[in-house]
């Protein structure tokens, strides 16, 4: 096996793993311990490609390329850039700690829980590594079917309400993206996304990004998002805010504003109001909820706008901050919701008015929910600081009533995040908080604290995501040249 | 003296394969002790049509240049090939779930429904090869009148009954007018071969003939019944819901695959100079199906008739491939066909497994758990729902992209927004079905009374619908290998 081949295996590891699960007649033991293995191997596969990977070099790495049909040249063909290699490691880590929290919570019915978590760990890094426009399709949609089903079978009363808007909302944008890139593939001839010249139609721009701003989402294509933050099962929303919200904005780097560079100029603004606009309208929301779920889950659409306003800035600074973002946040939110997980465990629920007081005598509770709190809310010296930073500085550069808009936006952070750490940990003893509620047992502490330490080093050396994203590290010129 | 035709006699092995086999079957009525009439007729079945498998990829293996044979009422070449392994393939695959499904099991009348089967998928090998109208109408008549039986063979069951005489009624309606349009066609050409029309029509300028434009009409009806296309689709949900869950099966498969390379083959080969007319025709077809289909399809409760919306959905989807009348789409149309045939027969296999369990026809309410207690037949639905969706668990996937690149070449982009639009539209009842089975538990419902004791096992049941899982999964992944040969088959026809 060699190197290259390492990007098809983080692929394909985990699906297979989950064929094997859903075809052995396996413990639940046995099954949960097999999930966590694959998913910890996974990270280990995904270190030795960052310690191999070439961060001076231009192109794509890792790179693999297969027949799959030749008459419309659609091929096989997967690799990694810089910024992909983050996306990529941020998946496996993320997905590790939810299929280990699925573990320890004990989920029912295993066998199909861990197969399909497994399944969409390696739908999602199909995602970030697809070099190819209808594998990225492929992949893009394939991420849908494990949600669903997770949605449905393991949420929340009001889950099926949920998952019905959560598909056909998200469909509704594939789809579009679907007839989109059949139209961009044959009218330039291929589907390679590394072939692919540049276009300048403003229509296939739209169809696309129509796909990417459901996804991540933006304002006001968000329709799906509280809902289904709400009805899932933590891990699940934990993943879906921490990962796979992160496609849409890959998405838009990756396919949007690399081949359509004329439409992304010429929708820059409407495209950054729309960013503003999720931004604030994100905070304000996430300060009006009443349940811890809901400020994370707005705040996701927050941050989403705040990832979709560097990545559309055009500048430097902006893709630098964006990228470094996209993986902060979500380690962020993957641990806020693994967080509200465990209250919701201790406590049967996640709305401030039942909650507060859990600090008192619950020391790792309060240190890790403080920690990821003051760290989203980007304090100087954390990593969303630096993204922050990064990503105003960027729009400042393209006007400055952009970063105005931000910086109002991160003042707002601060005030629902305080809001929402008060809410739980201080303030008066809630009704539902119990004495008899433990603190964060040994297999809880070791699924939060490596998410948390690794957010610590992040935040001590952001440059090691912001410098390493793009090739020669400037990205502007990556961009223009389309990674090649 | 009567001089008689040279007649190629491996051209029509296959049929004659299955032919055979089924008057074998139909010996084992009478001579086979009746408590081994079940097992005998249904491995005959089973061997005969692994028996047309074989002839017929033999058939496509040596039928590299195609042409006509015996007195130029048949074509011997691999378009006919290919389409003869699928319709045998089904066959077997049907063969399989009636062992365990048709009648009651100390039915003595069950050789002849395995004979009739037999005799059906010969008819439609038969069909897929005509080379002139004569052909074409008998071979027609003869796989519809045994499919007008297999509806009935549940003749104790009301809705059976109905189906079958729903289905005599309409499909005569669909037959008679085909018949119509050959008469026209022939009156205004003077011939009924295929490529002599189209040299006649060529020759005597008469590709806006009055009588010519009239009987294509007709004939292009007469297919859209057999192929269940809107709005020829009237019978479709009454009789695929009537009909035994097995019969229904092979129909939504088989006569779809008959139905629509047929239909490919005559406007291709007879009436190219109408390409103007029948190409839109066709797309008008394929968007009303689309819409009929995936409407309609909203608000069923009971399962086979939510299948067959879909099926005439899918029709719709399949018709883009063929209306816009290019090999592309051709070969759209003939791999499309793969997965969905078996995401279709493997759909309605499953419905078959549950009636059987429940003793009544399955609705999405008494759905519900059956994901869980079944788990395998549970995934393959939730494979098969998924994969009908267009959503990348299978090659329907694949298919659609197929056909709206098709659309798109032939510069039809709004035909490739309608198709996107009516999937999105169709996941809303996939995926209810995928909701019954798995996300409401039983005890939230009122659940329909279990027949007793636990599910009869059904190993040849999970063996087809393993088949069409491993057709329909495996169809996403060797692409190249499939397009190959639709490219050989369509190579075959007047491109």
């Amino acid at each position: 096996m060699t190197v290259s081949s390492f990007t098809s295996l983080l692929v394909w590891l985990p699906i297979g793993a989950a064929l094997v699960i859903w075809v052995l007649p396996l413990s639940r033991y046995a099954t949960g311990s097999l999930a966590v293995l694959v998913s910890l191997l996974e990270v280990g596969i995904w270190i030795e490609q960052a310690a191999r990977f070439d961060f001076g070099r231009g192109g794509l790495q890792f790179s693999q390329r297969g027949a799959w049909f030749q008459d419309l040249h659609v091929s096989y063909h997967v690799g990694e850039y810089g910024f992909s290699l983050w996306l990529v490691g941020l998946t496996v880590v993320a997905m590790a700690a939810c299929v280990g929290y699925g573990f320890w919570v004990g989920r029912q019915r295993p066998r199909a829980y861990f197969g399909l978590m497994l399944f969409l760990t390696g739908a999602t890094v199909g995602v970030f590594v697809a070099q190819d426009l209808l594998l990225f399709y492929a992949f893009f949609e394939a991420m849908l079917i494990p949600l669903y089903i997770l949605v449905g079978v393991w949420g929340g009363p009001g889950r099926m309400a949920a998952t019905v808007k959560l598909l056909l909302y998200t469909m509704a944008g594939s789809l579009l993206m679907l007839a989109a890139l059949i139209v961009y593939g044959l009218k330039v001839g291929t589907f390679d996304l590394v072939d692919a010249p540049p276009s300048a139609s403003r229509w296939i721009f739209l169809g696309f990004m129509f796909a990417f701003v459901i996804k991540a989402p933006l304002f006001p294509f968000h329709g799906w998002l509280p809902e289904t933050y709400r009805e899932a099962p933590p891990e699940v929303t934990a993943v879906l805010s921490g990962v796979i919200a992160k496609a849409g904005t890959y998405g838009m780097l990756r396919i949007a504003i690399a081949k359509f560079p004329e439409p992304t100029s010429y929708y820059r603004t409407l495209i950054l109001a729309l960013a503003a606009a999720a931004l604030v309208y994100g905070s304000v929301l996430a300060f009006r909820s009443t349940d811890l779920r809901g400020v994370v889950a707005y705040s996701s659409l927050a941050q989403s706008g705040l990832i979709a306003l560097g990545l559309f800035s055009g500048t430097s600074l902006g893709l630098d901050g964006a990228v470094l973002q996209m993986v902060a946040h979500g380690l962020i939110s993957t641990s806020l919701f693994l967080l509200a997980g465990m209250v919701e465990r201790r406590a049967t629920t996640d709305q401030f008015a039942l909650l507060g007081g859990m600090a008192r005598g619950r020391p790792a509770v309060a240190t890790l929910l403080m920690t990821v709190g003051i760290v989203s809310l980007a304090v100087p010296g954390s990593a969303a600081f630096a993204g922050e930073f990064l990503i105003l500085a960027g729009a400042f550069q393209r006007a400055w009533w952009w970063a105005a808009i931000g910086a109002g936006a991160i003042v707002l952070a601060a005030m629902y995040m305080l809001r929402a750490i008060s809410g739980v940990l201080h303030e008066a003893r809630g009704s539902l908080v119990r004495d008899e509620a433990l603190d964060l047992r040994t297999g809880e502490l070791a699924l939060v604290v490596p998410l948390v330490g690794v957010l610590l080093a992040l935040s001590a050396w952001p440059a090691g995501i912001s410098h390493h994203s793009f090739a020669r590290d400037a990205p502007t010129q990556a961009v223009r040249g389309q990674f090649k | 003296m009567i001089s008689t035709p040279h007649v190629d006699w491996f051209a029509l092995s296959t049929i004659l394969v299955l032919l055979g086999s089924s008057g074998l079957a139909l010996l084992g009525a009478v001579l086979v002790p009746r408590r081994a009439r079940r097992a005998f007729a249904a491995a005959v079945a089973a061997a005969g049509s692994v028996g047309g498998i074989v002839t017929s990829v033999w058939l496509y293996v040596d039928s590299a240049s195609g042409h006509r044979v015996v007195a130029d009422g048949f074509y011997r070449d691999r378009w006919t090939a290919l389409a003869q392994v699928i319709l045998c393939g089904t066959a077997l695959a049907t063969a399989l779930i009636a062992f365990e499904h048709v009648g009651r099991r100390d039915d003595e009348h069950v050789a002849e429904f395995f004979a009739l089967l037999l005799a059906a998928a010969a008819g439609m090998a038969f069909f897929v090869g005509a080379a002139n109208l004569m052909t074409l109408f008998l071979s027609l008549e003869w796989f519809s009148i045994a499919l007008y039986v297999m509806c009935a063979i549940d003749y104790e069951r009301e809705g059976s009954l109905e189906a079958g005489l729903k289905y005599l009624v309409v499909g005569s309606f669909g037959s008679a007018s085909l018949l119509f349009g050959s008469a026209l066609v022939y009156g205004a050409t003077r011939h009924i071969g295929f490529a002599e029309i189209a040299q006649s029509v060529g020759r005597g300028g008469l590709s806006d003939d009055l009588l010519l434009v009239l009987g294509l009409a007709m004939i292009v009806a007469g297919l859209g019944f057999k192929m269940s296309a809107a709005p020829f689709h009237m019978w479709t949900p009454d009789v695929y819901e009537g009909a035994p869950t097995p019969v229904t099966a092979f129909m939504a498969s088989a006569t779809k695959v008959a139905g629509l390379l047929l239909a490919l083959r005559v406007l291709q080969s007879a009436f190219p100079q109408e390409a103007h007319l029948w190409s839109w025709a066709f797309a008008g077809i394929a968007v009303a199906s689309l819409a009929v289909g995936n409407l309609a399809a909203l608000v069923q409760r009971d399962v086979k008739r939510l299948l067959a919306y879909s099926s005439i959905s899918h029709a719709g989807f399949m018709l883009i491939g063929l209306s816009v009348g290019t090999a592309l789409g051709a070969r759209a149309l003939m791999y499309y066909l793969v997965p969905y045939a078996a995401m279709g027969f493997g759909s309605f296999a499953i419905v078959a497994a549950r009636e059987r369990e429940l003793g009544q026809a399955v609705t999405l309410d008494n759905l519900a758990g059956f994901g869980w207690e079944r788990p395998f037949l549970g995934v393959a639905m939730w494979f098969f729902m998924f994969g009908f969706a267009g959503l990348p668990l299978g090659g329907g996937f694949v298919g659609k992209f197929y056909v709206f690149a098709a659309a798109y070449r032939h510069g039809w982009t709004w035909l490739v927004i309608v198709g996107v639009v009516a999937t999105l539209v169709s996941l809303y009842y996939y995926l209810g079905v995928v909701r019954a089975m798995y996300m409401r538990p039983a005890e939230e419902l009122r659940v329909a009374a279990v027949a007793g004791g636990a599910p009869a096992r059904e190993p040849l049941l999970h063996a087809s619908v393993g088949m069409a899982l491993a057709v329909s999964v495996g169809s996403l992944f060797a692409v190249q290998p499939l397009i190959d040969l639709a490219k050989h088959a369509t190579s075959s026809l007047p491109f």
